[in-house]
């Protein structure tokens, strides 16, 4: 229920009511989502859509630590190295 | 899709599955409270990949699971009322009542629809202004800003023909309640991501000092969880009892202060019957006075009823940790997703029906045994 999904904003205006509203890409899919609870919003900025409200933008930096930390620990070169020959899958 | 497909790696997950093994020395029970995380946890099998000693508990985070049978048969009750449009998130539909579904009441004639927005059912109240246009608004502290602006523009606007039907609940206080119990053995949590986007962490502060427990704010990709449970062990490890964010791309400490706003703005905090769990003190939303006038349970002059649940159900223990799917005598048989009897099998979220789904084979062909 709870699910909400990143999606690339295209194009940004205003509803009949004067709140802010996007066109978002999902991967292809357009989606028209209501923008009113990310003020900061920005054309080309990733939001997180839920049930046609974005609840949040993408923090870019943040997104990159999760790699950035199994980088750091050394483990991401090591296996790549284990792997080298195995299938591919 | 960019910020989905990088989090499936399966490299990067066999690294942190590593990481955690090296950590993990003794046994831990972790309780991820999303039903959105149990189903990718058990879809990608990720319970299985963990160290032996790691078990994965899950939390009563799916609001279809929670939604007590007394707001169902009130759904069933305003939809089956001639000049009414019911509108409904499409997994609302199934969920049986204590006689029926949603589903019934549509083949018997009545006008229900499944809307993707609550935006939706207010258009569709502007554009049928001869009927009563009633939104079922359920959901946990994610969807509560949502259904808030379906209602504030409602009002704004004077749609008087739109009310909502409104069953929200409230992530923290079931947390307490969980952990508060007597028979709890939780000891750290994956907190969900989508609700923390919305309140922030800070109420989870003064949970995690109380009754010392870690607490990981966490995504919902397969390698978001590992980064959590990995968070989650590391401090169980070493005696910790944080509150941290693992999922920082979509969430900051303090939330999303103008969809927190809309939330104050429109409902109040009250008590809510947890389906399979019961009564929690202020663990849920209810309309504030000034918007009574949208409010469904008010407009139709609905009675307060109790139901009781099927006997044989013991999704409440399982909805706090304390069973497992499995351990049901009537997981699969008696009880299928087909024909559940009750909470954690009715919606594809909840715990028991994600094991039927993804483990139903392997359940079967260990009985065949």
């Amino acid at each position: 229920m709870c699910l909400a999904v990143p999606g690339k904003i295209l194009f940004m205006d205003h509803d009949e009511q004067g709140y802010a509203r996007g066109r978002i890409d999902f991967g292809g899919v357009l989606k028209e989502v209501n923008l009113a609870y990310v003020p900061e919003a920005k054309v080309g900025d990733y939001a997180i859509v839920h049930v046609g409200f974005a609840i949040s933008l993408v923090d870019e930096e943040e997104a990159k630590k999760v790699f950035g930390y199994l980088k750091k620990i050394g483990e991401l070169g090591e296996l790549q190295e284990e792997s080298q020959g195995e299938d591919p899958r | 899709m960019k910020y989905i497909d990088e989090y499936r790696d399966p490299l990067a997950a066999k690294s942190y599955l590593h990481e955690i093994r090296k950590i993990t020395t003794r046994p831990w029970m972790i309780m991820e409270i999303c039903g959105g995380q149990t189903h990718s946890i058990v879809k990608y099998g990720l319970d299985e990949l963990l160290p032996k000693e790691i078990t994965l508990v899950h939390g009563p985070g799916c609001p279809v699971c929670v939604t007590p049978l007394e707001q169902i048969d009130k759904a069933i009750e305003i939809a089956s009322k001639p000049g009414v449009i019911f509108c409904t998130f499409g997994d609302m539909l199934r969920v049986p009542g204590s006689k029926r579904d949603l589903l019934m009441v549509k083949a018997e004639g009545g006008d229900v629809r499944m809307v993707y927005s609550p935006l939706d059912a207010l258009k569709c109240a502007k554009a049928n202004p001869d009927k009563e246009i009633v939104f079922f608004a359920v959901g946990f502290e994610t969807t509560a800003p949502a259904n808030a602006m379906a209602l504030f523009q409602a009002s704004r606007e004077n749609v008087s023909n739109f009310s909502l039907l409104t069953s929200h609940v409230l992530v923290p206080p079931a947390m307490e309640a969980i952990l508060s119990s007597k028979e709890n053995r939780v000891q750290g949590f994956l907190a969900a991501g989508h609700v923390c986007a919305i309140m922030g962490y800070e109420e989870y502060l003064p949970i995690a000092l109380k009754y010392q427990v870690p607490m990981v704010v966490t995504g919902f990709e397969p390698l978001d969880l590992l980064e959590g449970i990995y968070f989650c062990i590391r401090q169980l490890e070493s005696g910790e009892a944080k509150v941290e964010n693992q999922y920082s791309r979509a969430v900051q400490r303090e939330g999303n202060r103008p969809a927190q706003l809309m939330i104050e703005e429109v409902f109040e905090v009250i008590a809510r019957k947890w389906r399979g769990i019961g009564e929690i003190p202020q663990s849920g939303l209810g309309v504030r006075k000034k918007y009574h006038p949208w409010d469904a349970e008010k407009k139709f002059n609905l009675d307060d009823q109790s139901v009781s649940e099927p006997a044989e159900c013991v999704s409440g223990q399982i909805l706090r940790g304390i069973r497992k799917p499995m351990e049901c005598p009537a997981f699969g048989g008696r009880c299928t997703p087909e024909h559940p009897l009750g909470a954690t099998m009715v919606s594809t979220e909840g715990a028991c029906a994600a094991y039927y789904r993804y483990r139903a084979r392997e359940i079967r062909e260990e009985a065949a045994l």
